[in-house]
């Protein structure tokens, strides 16, 4: 794959839990609508890799880009935050004081009061949204916060969970659509006063949910608890759930866990039409070898959290540090 | 593939009484204020007749429904945090303090206002609303616990405020002869010696913020609390800003008792500290438990129950027993024990049933863990048993555990 | 997840131990000198007659500050343990001022203070052996019947019970004792004090602080010593893990509420003393500070909730000295808010989730 556009780059990314390194320093990239796998033994670190990917820890240290974005890194003077939410609104309080104190008619120290009020409304629930833009206005202050999951969401990542999680209690079809929270625009006035866009994107959520769940094979199961769904079609409902907000890159987190090889077929050719029809790229993390060398393009293995091979299935295969890994070769 | 999904029965809606959901569901507006009429007219009707006519006159009766309005507004507000959104607020009546005493300025011989009283109620909310986002915010990106600290010390501290600041809040006797509301249209006057228009008017709040409260349940946000209770790390894999989802339920609580507080100031034309203390807060989370927490109707149901139980039972019972003269009962005094009885219900209530005595479908399931195949059972105690969610495949099952956020080895 | 820290994880306990001796003094010390300067240019006292104070002022926060030290201890194991934030512990605290001040008032059938000091340690001594056993077996026992069946329940259902629990606790003291203050007999005289430069400083604040220290320094050799304490730490950081282990899960967590029910009696008999009264809703107020202090410190750490407690202590002191005392709630408040704003870890807390 010569020069195709990279959607995803790790840099050095390092992870420890207290003295624990379960990363460290991979470099990874993952081209354009290609299906990458990673690999590893028990507890060799891919799942945490996934996890800082997914947003859901800072790394230790490195840094991951997400289509030409720095999204996730260690923060930096994440303190300073705070302060800048409350600056401005005490700077405004502090001049109301003043004309105040200096005798300005009262009509005009409420005003200000009120303007100090609404300064820091507005720099709390900008500060918690933390939109892209809000991210820029830190990144002058040399301040840098990590993407939370719903900021990679947004920014065109999907992903399920090794052991499936599912909103159990809710029907498939509400399943998809929470999927689908991210790309519709109502918003709570909408639903208060019931407007057309808000009635206009209820149907379509609904009709683009059925749409998901027929085309990971849950035709007519919509109304059904996710509880209630067999094994596998749990497996296959979260990735219409994750499917649903448009990703660009889905990560599956051993998605293949638990079925027959029946169903691991089902899943497999689904995992293949998913890149070929929707043009998405894929990062798989995998223990059933068969899938893994029938459908990626390349594969990544790592061991105590270090990266020891990439390379085509092929390439892995014959690998012989991959060979010890898995088999316990005896030290060299 | 087609193997797997087996043929189960599809819930159609077959009996009349399906029917009828399926239609309340879909005109959901139409229905609540239906309802809320036949239930008016009804509770228009009962005082004149026995027994409730025995118990005390009707204006009273109409009295006790219009404050029992108040309550039913601060449970359905505080069911958007607790019951929908799966927050803790135990603050509550703060907010409820800070509508009241909105009006109390808004309104009073003490700030030589009087504004008129329909906008107050939306300002009430609002200026409820400022201080919810404020305490919110800084707090709804921590983890859940901490709202339920900051919101006991919110509640604890506002009370003492209005206390203090004596200066502003005439202290503990509070802002007398607040002015009631000017004669609306349709209610007429409203006169301490005629309660119906009072009646009337909370009525119609309560309607308004039901339909409201409704909508939001139904939509994409309402979605969202549901996900963000069930599975919070899933729901922001799945592209949820928790923080900002949760801090507008919490808002919505704020706003909700924001307009319970100018209404009930505008009622008893005075505000105090000590009506606002932690045993309110503390009420209003027992009548959201014990209606069912989120299920809207439920919880209005409970607030009225609780309501009236400590408003007009416990009451009654004094009287009963001093009627008939048990030599040890006169002595004691059942008010007195009303919050010992709702603590004793709270804890019953969240180890037996924990969906309330009017539950939601949906919070049943969930709180039940192991019923599910059976159809809805009626035994309790199935809460702590450690039953994984038997699926149709069990032998495979053994994942679908919850697991702990931030393991994942 | 939280963890339960203990000095002897770190590297070089003993240095950690004196270089936080240190800073305590130090801290204690400042304390002292702005109080002083506060005193003389707040609160009108000359800058002669305002030394004296300080220093009394100084050792009378340590004595409330280790009381608030013992009940938040109850609040950061518990939610170390269990991630429960047990809010009816406040309410153990009161129940164990409540009998403290039953035992002693029936033994001595008088508020007089007792002077012959062999009898006084033997009463003090026979308080606590009487109230520390009877409120911790109670706290083990709520345990037992209502967190443990909702253990696995949703978060709210414990979080939820907890305050019924403390409603309970309250209105049975409401029921029992009435609502206005009870009596407490303070034995310790209150008029021993030692004269250093004009001051008369307290001997029941020594006291207070002394018996507080020992208590908290047994706690630390126990959970960082034995072999209970080592299954107790094991388990906050991973009940899964630590089971598999081998350790009794619920035999930890029952032990995690005796200490705490047993340290929260300790405090209660010392407020007694302290103070002369106890009143229902006594948990309520001390419990709301006493878990200010716990996430002050970081909540799951002990170090920390010592620390915290201290620190809460000294500003309701601080507050109450500049004859601010009814502001004292306020200014807790605007210190758990500052806190959770911009260090919710607490001082000593590790990383808690602020993300996932």
């Amino acid at each position: 794959m010569t020069a195709a556009a990279e959607v995803l780059r790790a840099k050095k990314v390092t992870k420890r839990f207290g003295g624990l390194v379960a990363v460290n320093a991979i470099d990874f990239t993952i081209p354009e609508k290609s299906i990458v796998s990673l690999i590893g033994p028990n507890g060799a670190g891919k799942t945490t890799f996934f996890n800082i990917i997914a947003g859901i820890y800072d790394p230790t240290d490195g840094a991951i880009e997400f289509r030409d974005l720095t999204m996730i890194a260690h923060a930096r003077r994440a303190w300073m935050e705070p302060v800048l939410w409350v600056a401005i609104p005490a700077v405004l309080g502090i001049l109301t004081a003043l004309i105040g104190v200096a005798g300005a008619p009262q009509g005009t120290v409420i005003l200000g009061i009120f303007i100090t009020i609404l300064a820091l409304l507005a720099s709390l629930v900008t500060g918690v949204a933390r939109g892209p833009a809000y991210q820029r206005f830190l990144a002058r202050f040399g301040i840098f916060r990590s993407a939370r999951p719903n900021d990679m969401v947004v920014a065109g990542l999907g992903r399920t969970f090794q052991n499936i999680r599912l909103f159990q209690n809710m029907t498939a079809l509400e399943n998809v659509q929470v999927g689908m929270h991210s790309r519709l625009r109502a918003g709570w006035y909408d639903a208060l006063l019931s407007t057309p866009r808000n009635r206009h994107e209820e149907a379509f959520s609904r009709a683009r949910a059925e749409e998901l769940l027929e085309l990971v094979g849950l035709r007519g199961e919509g109304a059904n608890l996710a509880k209630n769904l067999p094994y596998g079609d749990q497996r296959r409902l979260e990735i219409a759930r994750a499917l649903a907000s448009n990703p660009v890159l889905l990560l599956l987190d051993e998605p293949t866990a638990g079925m027959n090889p029946n169903e691991t077929a089902g899943l497999t050719a689904l995992i293949g039409r998913l890149r070929r029809d929707l043009g998405l790229t894929i990062l798989l993390i995998e223990h059933d070898m068969k899938v893994v060398m029938g459908i990626s393009d390349r594969v990544t293995v790592l061991d105590h959290g270090e990266k020891i091979a990439e390379g085509t299935p092929e390439e892995i295969r014959r690998d012989p540090k991959v060979i010890e890994a898995y088999l316990g070769a005896p030290a060299e | 593939m087609t193997a797997m999904t087996s043929a189960r029965p599809t819930t159609g809606p077959s009996s009349p009484r399906a029917r009828l959901q399926a239609f309340a569901h879909l005109h959901r507006s139409a229905t609540i204020i239906a309802s809320m009429v036949l239930i008016t007219v009804a509770m228009i009707l009962l005082p004149q007749v026995p027994p409730l006519s025995f118990i005390q006159r009707s204006d009273a009766w109409y009295d006790t429904f219009a404050n029992a309005g108040v309550f039913i507004l601060l449970a359905m507000g505080l069911n958007v945090v607790v019951g929908l959104a799966g927050l803790l607020d135990l603050g509550y009546a703060a907010f409820f303090a800070i509508g009241s005493y909105t009006y109390a300025y808004s309104n009073s011989p003490f700030s030589h206002q009087n504004l008129p009283f329909l906008p107050m109620l939306a300002v009430g909310a609002a200026v409820a609303a400022v201080f919810g986002i404020a305490l919110g915010a800084p707090t709804l990106r921590l983890r859940g616990d901490y709202l339920a600290i900051m919101t006991l010390g919110f509640g604890e501290i506002v009370p003492i405020m209005f206390l203090n600041l004596d200066k502003w809040t005439e202290g503990t006797n509070g802002i007398g002869g607040i002015f009631r509301p000017e004669p609306l249209p349709l209610l007429g006057e409203f006169t301490p010696l005629s309660p119906f228009a009072y009646y009337i008017l909370s009525v119609m709040i309560v309607t308004l913020a039901m339909i409201l409260l409704y909508r939001m349940q139904d939509s994409r946000i309402g979605r969202a609390w549901n996900a963000i209770r069930e599975d919070e790390l899933a729901a922001a894999a799945n592209g949820i800003n928790t923080v900002t989802t949760k801090l507008l339920a919490f808002a919505i609580g704020a706003t909700t008792a924001g307009f319970a507080g100018v209404f009930n100031a505008s009622k008893l034309t005075i505000v105090s500290p000590e009506q606002f203390l932690f045993a309110v807060s503390f009420s209003v989370l027992a009548m959201v438990i014990l209606g069912g927490m989120g299920n809207i109707w439920g919880v209005a149901a409970g607030a009225f129950v609780v309501y009236l139980i400590q408003i007009v039972l416990l009451k009654q019972l004094n009287g009963i027993v001093e009627n008939l003269n048990v030599p040890f009962l006169t002595k004691v005094n059942f008010l007195d024990y009303q919050y010992l009885l709702f603590g004793i219900a709270l804890v019953l209530m969240m180890l037996f049933r924990p969906e309330g005595l009017f539950p939601s479908q949906r919070r049943r399931r969930e709180l039940h863990i192991a019923d599910e195949l059976e159809g809805p059972i009626d035994e309790p105690g199935v809460i702590g048993s450690m039953g994984e969610t038997p699926g149709a495949d069990e032998t495979f099952n053994e994942a679908a555990g919850e697991d702990v956020p931030g393991h994942d080895r | 997840m939280t963890a339960i820290a203990s000095p002897a994880a770190q590297p070089n306990p003993l240095s950690r131990g004196i270089r936080m001796t240190v800073i305590a003094v130090v801290a204690v010390v400042a304390y002292m000198l702005i109080l002083w300067v506060l005193l003389f240019g707040l609160g009108g006292r000359t800058v002669a007659n305002a030394f004296p104070e300080a220093l009394q002022q100084t050792v009378n926060a340590l004595s409330i500050g280790a009381i608030y030290a013992l009940i938040a201890l109850g609040y950061t194991m518990v939610y170390g343990i269990i991630e429960l934030i047990n809010f009816a512990h406040g309410d153990i605290f009161m129940l164990g001022a409540f009998l403290a001040t039953v035992f002693i008032a029936g033994i001595t059938g008088n508020n007089d203070a007792v002077t012959n000091i062999p009898l006084l340690i033997v009463l003090l001594l026979g308080a606590l052996v009487f109230t520390m056993p009877i409120i911790g077996l109670l706290n083990v026992g709520i345990e037992r019947a209502v967190y443990r069946p909702l253990r696995h329940a949703p978060r709210l259902a414990p979080l939820i019970t907890a305050v019924g629990v403390s409603f309970i606790l309250q209105n049975v003291a409401l029921t029992i004792a009435g609502s206005g203050d009870r009596k407490s007999p303070q034995i310790f005289p209150l008029d021993w004090t030692i004269p250093i430069g004009g001051a008369q400083v307290s001997i029941l604040s020594i006291f207070i602080f002394v018996l507080a220290m020992l208590l908290m320094l047994a706690l630390q050799a126990f959970v960082s010593r034995t072999r209970l304490g080592r299954a107790m730490r094991a388990t906050a950081q991973d009940q899964e893990a630590s089971a598999l282990m081998g350790v009794d899960a619920n035999q930890t967590i029952s032990l995690t509420f005796l200490i705490g029910g047993v340290l929260a009696a300790a405090a209660g008999l010392v407020w007694g003393l302290r103070f002369g009264f106890v009143r229902f809703d006594l948990g309520f107020n001390s419990g709301l500070k006493a878990f200010t202090a716990a996430v002050l410190g970081g909540i799951g750490n002990i170090t920390g909730a010592v620390i915290g407690g201290f620190i809460i202590g000294f500003i309701e002191n601080g507050a109450a000295s500049l004859g601010y005392s009814r502001w004292s709630e306020f200014l807790v408040f605007v210190i758990l808010t500052l806190v959770l704003l911009f260090k919710p870890t607490g001082i000593l807390g590790q990383l808690t989730g602020d993300r996932a």
